[in-house]
């Protein structure tokens, strides 16, 4: 600690400099996993806020569309009721909807259909829960927008009227836009492309898009019970893939992040090459007057550590607080504790990698070349 | 010179030193049967031209190199049997390095470079470097990092810097390289007083011959032998 801590004050404009380079990576890595929570966020907390374990689609269906491209019976609610380890299973229909409220508003909806009472059916936050046919319950963050209980929200491209009698709470999206709860019934219609007045084909309501599982203890048997019934089975996380787009962002961001990282290792290691380097007289002299490797790297290793520590909270401090005034706006952007921790280790981590690998020519300096005349 | 047993406390006893560089035909003797001892309070300059042998007699007493064969030992320290962490352990806490122009640390203050051998590892009964610093006269740049320094006073914090630890043995390479006439005079006169007050044995490589009547005794380097100076 002792030349650590007096060479970093000596040189404090050669290593700030480098420190700002981590610190800016840092602010980079706390606005990309906010970006990239609140893209997750957008495009799939609606399915989140189910009490869902998995669903079962139609046989091979699409994965990166399984929701809208999906058809399945809804007896095939009952197999899945009765297999073990299944709490409860029901019917769910989800599809794509443009809408436009009385209000003039134009909203594009994911409306989810459940059979109203049931497990799957929200719990109102304000106004009330889906009591009958003609219905829908909207997510809170609409209020901003001006929507409110009583409204009604006509679907475009079939003229239905729905009333607005409750609010759920917090973000419920799916696929960047608004989900819209609507009794199980209804949604048939409206997929079925029936107009209000006409007679609905008896086919309409025995369609859904999958049935919902919510598991007792471990679990049932996914596969045992697709083969039995003839269908897939997604878990909640996988069944995200169908949100629209999710993959490509996710794994846009990760790259992104994953690069970045490695970028941040290999600065880090250069710089710390440099640095040994031009310390090769000095370490040198060092060696001769006895000091073990282990002192020198320990020493090197401190002045590291403390380098990516201290510029990696800054960082990361600053990061927050730009994230937080970023949060403000109507960005997708969220921050969450877990990935924001795990971001900063790995940056650290990572950093004493780069240095490490970098400081290891100490090992190398030859005590002898603090003579003068002996080469 | 009559050759001392091992278990004398002389300051350095070296006996029969040979050292070779290189291999095959390009093979150079760099050290041919070298035999030497230096008392404890003794200021031995070595001179000769360059390439004569000098800085690896440095080298080989201070334990950077090991020699073909020989002894070697300062103090009680067996130099030619101790394991790269002894030596390291021996470099530390009983031999002084004073290297050319100082080779002193940027980083550090003139204190601070007398405090560095102290964290270097364990030393017992260390100098006072306050003390030391004002021994060498330098006591009113204890603040100041070596680019303010002059040569002259980069060299006195490098002789002090060596004697933190009380050393058995100082070793000494060109001090006067880089420093005038006068500088010089004084450089090499603060390292007399010094060896003779506190009983180092110390050994100086030189070019410089206006410094040689400082020195207790002076011994010319030649093709890798060691032979009385004659002027």
């Amino acid at each position: 600690m002792f030349l650590a801590l007096r060479e970093l004050s000596f040189a404090r404009g050669r290593f700030a400099l480098m420190g700002s380079v981590v610190a800016l990576i840092g602010v980079l890595m706390v606005l990309l996993s906010g970006l990239s929570v609140g893209l997750v966020n957008d495009g799939v907390s609606g399915l989140k806020q189910l009490p869902v374990s998995s669903f079962a689609f139609q046989q091979d269906v699409d994965k990166t569309a399984a929701f809208t491209r999906s058809v399945v019976d809804v007896d095939a609610a009952e197999t899945w009721r009765a297999a073990d380890g299944v709490a409860d299973a029901g019917p769910f229909g989800l599809s794509l909807v443009n809408t436009r409220t009385d209000g003039g508003l134009d909203l594009d909806l994911a409306l989810f259909g459940v059979e109203r009472d049931s497990w799957l059916a929200p719990e109102a936050e304000s106004g009330s829960a889906l009591t009958g046919a003609g219905q829908i319950v909207l997510p809170d963050t609409l209020l901003d927008e001006g929507v409110a209980v009583g409204d009604v929200v006509t679907i475009d491209q079939v003229g239905t009227e729905l009333e607005v009698v409750g609010f759920v709470g917090g973000q419920h999206t799916f696929g960047h836009v608004d989900v819209g709860y609507v009794d199980l019934p209804t949604w048939q219609e409206i997929r079925a492309g029936v107009r209000p007045g006409e007679a609905v084909p008896e086919h309409a309501y025995q369609e859904v898009s999958a049935i919902a599982v919510r598991n007792d203890g471990a679990g049932p048997d996914l596969a045992a019970v697709d083969g039995a019934a003839g269908m897939t089975s997604l878990t909640l996380t996988q069944s995200f893939a169908a949100s629209p787009g999710f993959t490509a962002e996710t794994s846009t961001l990760q790259l992104i992040q994953f690069f970045l990282y490695a970028i941040s290792a290999l600065v880090v290691g250069a710089f710390f090459t440099v640095v040994t380097i031009q310390r090769k007289n000095e370490i040198a002299v060092l060696r001769a007057m006895g000091a073990s490797t282990r002192y020198l790297l320990r020493d090197s290793l401190t002045q590291s550590a403390i380098l990516l520590l201290g510029s990696t909270a800054l960082g990361v401090g600053i990061g927050l607080l730009l994230g937080a005034s970023v949060s403000a706006t109507a960005m997708p952007f969220a921050l969450e504790p877990a990935p924001i921790v795990a971001a900063s280790v790995a940056l650290v981590v990572l950093g004493m990698v780069g240095a490490a690998s970098a400081v290891t020519r100490i090992t190398r300096v030859d005590p002898l070349t603090a003579l003068g005349g002996n080469r | 010179m009559t050759a001392t047993p091992v278990t004398t406390r002389a300051g350095l006893f070296m006996a029969g030193v040979t050292l070779t560089h290189g291999d095959g035909d390009s093979t150079v003797t760099a050290l041919d049967d070298v035999s030497l001892t230096v008392e404890p309070g003794e200021l031995l300059a070595v001179v000769g031209p360059s390439g004569a042998g000098k800085s690896s007699l440095l080298a080989v007493a201070g334990g950077l190199t090991r020699p073909d064969s020989g002894e070697v030992s300062v103090g009680e320290a067996d130099l030619v049997a101790a394991t790269p962490r002894r030596l390291a352990a021996i470099r530390r806490t009983q031999i002084g390095f004073v290297f050319q122009s100082g080779n002193l640390l940027p980083a550090l203050t003139a204190i601070d470079q007398l405090r560095l051998p102290l964290h270097l590892g364990a030393v017992t009964d260390p100098r006072d470097p306050m003390e030391l610093l004002e021994e060498v006269g330098m006591a009113e740049r204890a603040t100041r990092r070596p680019h303010q320094l002059s040569g002259g006073e980069r060299q006195r914090v490098g002789i002090a810097r060596a004697l933190m630890t009380r050393p058995r043995l100082l070793l000494v390479d060109e001090p006067t390289a880089a420093l005038d006439r006068a500088r010089s005079q004084e450089v090499v006169a603060l390292l007399a007083r010094e060896a003779h007050q506190h009983g180092v044995a110390t050994v100086m490589v030189t070019h410089d011959h206006d410094v040689l009547h400082h020195c207790d005794r002076v011994l010319e380097m030649m093709d890798g032998r060691l032979l009385p100076h004659t002027d």
